[in-house]
């Protein structure tokens, strides 16, 4: 089958917000194709704040293509600790990131495809997007069995997710973006995405889990570049729009003025952590010192991730009671974070009484209390 | 006549107003909608344009109601308040951020004014065409809010599209922007005063004023706008200046900036503590400065020596080593003494922290047992422990149990410091950078030569000045002469 090969170029952003590419015979409406030259998931997400918040969608649509390198996307009032491995996360080099669209988390790598739909507030229409990205798929690949389900989400013979949905509404802007898996790291995404803090209660949206397929198992021959290809063709037939992609550079402040800021923000630790919802963790671990196995139960309160209150119930005098206080007293106000419990117990040893004993069992407790982070 | 008043009613069919001060004249509309105006407030606005007092009071409460979702959508759950009951908002300013189905919606103020009443908690969920929260309108800005704007207002004009593409978002409302563009005035170019750096309708008069060299009068507000003088647009003739001195024109400077108070928590606050108590240490200080040629030039040699083996050897590793040979002739840099100052413990293990800058701030991990170590061994655990630092995974032990300190400022910049003891060690070392500066050689000639400042603190309480130079000599001498370390090398 003979593909269209799309023609990309490079062109200053404000020159086609200007002049909208309006299509043979078409009215007012007009359309774009973007893609982003970057991998970086905060660059990309922070090309999509930039089209929300700058472009005028009065009369035009755009789509934007993206692909990130690894990294897992939690929903706008999601809880990262509930959705994922942070800890796995960490050890692999995983970014987290969250997005401002609401819905729930996704592993992202290269091969995986994100599709956004900009629109005008008053036209917005997701099952539309939908229906387009199953029509360019089926046009690619007559045999795919694929269709939409009233959640949203786009389900291959009937039961493997292969898009999930997020949306966000502005004042006067709207987008809608999905996912569609190609060929991503099936196993590396079920391992990332299971949790494994237990004791967490929180009003965070929970993540719908859903046994996941990539196309590329259907057909090895389909590639990430023939997907958005073929999508890009269907937007363009459907918007009477040149089937032409402009490429765009997420860190150009001259296409796109502001957007490293954006960027920026995004990877703070008040946006990626401090944004979730107040939750609560109520656990018990068990450490094991000299032959001995001590019980430890610790209940936790955190709102926009810092511990607000904190209570670790230790065995009688393992601890001199002063020294646990001390470490409960600055737990509290501080961030729910590994790297942050552990550099403040260290400093705080400073100050304890210089015993060999004493600090194998702080340093005992503290590094499980990481664990919990 | 109340026009405003009147054509309230079309322009806003949904809209509930109610006034809560009790008044002088009562004006029905329909029997549904009791719209009361304060008499007195609207003579206010007429016959005093020089003074206003806070008419806050004298607002309208606006119900703002949740408006249509889209797709059908008929309940939200609400996920976050950007505002609070007391705050002022300002149009298009965020209120709230809602949630449905997989879709986050940001809710934007129609209005200025304050908020009043926020119908929902978090999690609940909310109805749309129900009120959301409730805004007093300000009475002296006129009742009639700005038409709901749904499209960016005037974007058609090419200039004002061009604003919104640079990126800057000029705020101003509707009727700011219809201003400007009506006296052909780019709104990149006026500087706004309002909350956000909005733009405001003083804001266009004032830059207006100033083409124009037209004298103001007097804003509505307290302060004072002083009319332009002519010895600022009239160049004076000499003549004038001998005769007249031009009166300097005090401007209010207007700076919307605000303090920022944050609680010290967590790490920040644990090194509040530890650096109170090594406030409590009697520290003295004592330089020196360290010819480091000849290291610079065995470092070059190494170098390559220590890639083939997957570490890259800096100058921290010499260092290190050196100061644990010093601290094996001087053992009493590396003690402890306990709180209430009756014993000296000296530790076996030379354990050397080597400071670190992250995004926390200062940590010091530090390399466990250099008495024992290779050079070699210690760079291979100094990459270790950077790598750690940077991913933000440096764990208890590595933080843990260190004895004596070296800080490496120079990296950074400086020559001289003075270092803080860290408890419950005794002694700090902190180094300034490298620099090439000219020397004398034995011969009396003049070389180039590397030159590196080293700033020494030691706890004055088991400390004295002689040990401390007399390790430093040592250690000097060792990292001058790095052939003499082979030596002692254990």
């Amino acid at each position: 089958m003979v593909l269209q090969s799309s023609f990309k170029s490079c062109l200053p952003l404000s020159c086609l917000l200007r002049t909208p590419r309006a299509g043979f015979g078409g009215t007012a409406s007009g359309g774009l194709i973007i893609q982003s030259l970057s991998n970086d998931v905060y660059q990309n997400l922070a090309v999509e704040d930039w089209i929300h918040d700058h472009m005028n969608l009065e009369n035009r649509h755009v789509l934007f293509l993206w692909r990130n390198s690894p990294a897992v996307v939690i929903g706008r009032h999601q809880n990262p600790w509930q959705e994922c491995n942070l800890q796995l996360m960490r050890q692999k080099n995983i970014k987290l990131a969250r997005r401002r669209s609401g819905g729930g988390t996704v592993y992202h790598d290269l091969g995986n495809i994100n599709l956004t739909f900009f629109t005008a507030r008053k036209k917005y229409e997701r099952m539309e997007n939908l229906k387009l990205v199953v029509k360019a798929l089926k046009a690619l690949r007559p045999q795919l069995n694929i269709h939409v389900t009233d959640r949203y989400d786009i389900l291959l013979d009937g039961q493997y997710k292969i898009s999930g949905t997020a949306a966000k509404l502005g004042r006067t802007t709207a987008y809608h973006h999905c996912t569609l898996l190609c060929n991503a790291n099936k196993f590396l995404l079920s391992s990332v995405l299971k949790s494994p803090y237990k004791g967490l209660k929180s009003n965070a949206t929970p993540s719908v889990p859903a046994s996941v397929k990539n196309l590329f198992e259907e057909d090895p021959s389909l590639t990430c570049e023939m997907l958005l290809d073929a999508i890009a063709e269907e937007y363009a037939t459907q918007h009477r729009i040149d089937h032409h992609i402009t490429l765009i550079d997420p860190t150009d402040e001259t296409v796109l003025p502001g957007i490293n800021d954006k960027s920026k923000e995004l990877q703070t630790w008040e946006w990626v952590y401090g944004k979730t919802p107040k939750f609560s963790v109520s656990t018990c671990f068990n450490m094991i010192y000299k032959d001995s196995v001590l019980d430890v139960k610790v209940d936790m309160d955190v709102k926009h991730g810092r511990i607000e209150a904190c209570d670790i119930d230790l065995p009688q005098q393992w601890l001199p009671p002063a020294l646990c206080s001390e470490l409960v007293k600055s737990l509290t106000g501080s961030k729910f974070c590994p790297n942050e419990t552990t550099a403040l117990s260290s400093t705080l040893l400073r100050t304890c009484p210089q015993d060999y004993e004493l600090h194998r069992k702080w340093n005992l407790l503290c590094e499980n209390m990481t664990m919990l982070m | 006549v109340l026009p405003n008043v009147l054509t309230l009613e079309t322009f806003f069919p949904q809209v509930c107003v109610h006034h809560v001060r009790s008044c002088s004249s009562i004006r029905f509309i329909k029997s549904k909608y009791a719209c009361v105006f304060d008499k007195s407030a609207f003579n206010f606005s007429h016959q005093h344009r020089f003074f206003r007092t806070s008419a806050v009071s004298r607002g309208q409460i606006v119900q703002f109601k949740l408006s249509d979702i889209g797709e059908g959508i008929t309940e939200v759950t609400v996920k976050e308040w950007y505002i609070k009951e007391g705050d002022s908002v300002s149009q298009f300013d965020s209120i709230c951020e809602v949630q449905s189905d997989k879709a986050s919606v940001t809710i934007t103020s129609r209005y200025d004014g304050v908020i009043r009443k926020l119908h929902y908690n978090l999690d609940e969920i909310a109805y749309v065409g129900k009120p959301l929260v409730d805004i007093e309108i300000d009475a002296s800005k006129g009742v009639a809010p700005e038409e709901d704007v749904v499209e960016t207002p005037a974007m058609s004009h090419e200039e004002h599209t061009h604003q919104e593409i640079k990126g800057h978002k000029t705020l101003a409302t509707p009727a700011v922007r219809r201003l400007a563009m009506e006296n052909n005035i780019k709104l990149s170019e006026v500087i706004g005063t309002g909350k956000d750096n909005r733009i405001l309708k003083e804001d266009i008069l004032n830059f207006l004023a100033k083409q124009t060299g037209a004298i103001l009068p007097p804003s509505p507000k307290a302060e004072i706008i002083a009319p332009l003088s002519k010895s600022e647009t009239v160049p004076t003739a000499p003549k004038d200046k001998a005769r007249k001195i031009p009166i300097p024109i005090s401007r209010p400077i207007v700076f919307s900036g605000k303090d920022k108070t944050e609680p010290v928590t967590g790490f920040h606050k644990a090194m509040v503590k530890t650096m109170s108590a090594a406030l409590k240490i009697p520290h003295f200080g004592y330089c020196d400065e360290i010819d480091l040629t000849h290291l610079v030039q065995l470092r070059e040699e190494l170098k390559p020596l220590a890639q083939s083996r997957g570490i890259k050897l800096s100058f921290m590793p010499f260092f290190i080593k050196a100061a644990s040979l010093g601290l094996l002739q001087y053992p009493i840099l590396n003690a402890s003494l306990d709180e209430s100052c009756q014993n000296v413990t000296y530790k076996a293990s030379h354990n050397i922290g080597v400071a670190m800058d992250t995004e926390q701030g200062l940590i010091v991990p530090n390399v466990k047992n250099v008495q024992v170590s290779s050079i070699f061994e210690i760079a291979s655990e100094l990459n270790r422990l950077q790598a750690l630092g940077s991913a933000g995974q440096l764990g208890t032990n590595d933080l843990t149990g260190g004895t004596f300190t070296l800080s490496n400022i120079g990296t950074i910049g400086g020559t001289y410091a003075k270092a803080v003891i860290l408890p419950p060690e005794v002694a700090i070392g902190a180094l300034g950078k490298i620099q090439v500066l000219p020397r004398f050689n034995g011969k009396g000639e003049v070389f180039k030569a590397q030159i590196m400042n080293v700033s020494w603190s030691a706890d004055h309480r088991i400390i004295d000045g002689a040990t401390m130079a007399r390790f430093s000599n040592l250690w000097k001498s060792y990292l001058e002469n790095p052939a003499s370390m082979l030596l002692d090398l254990k």
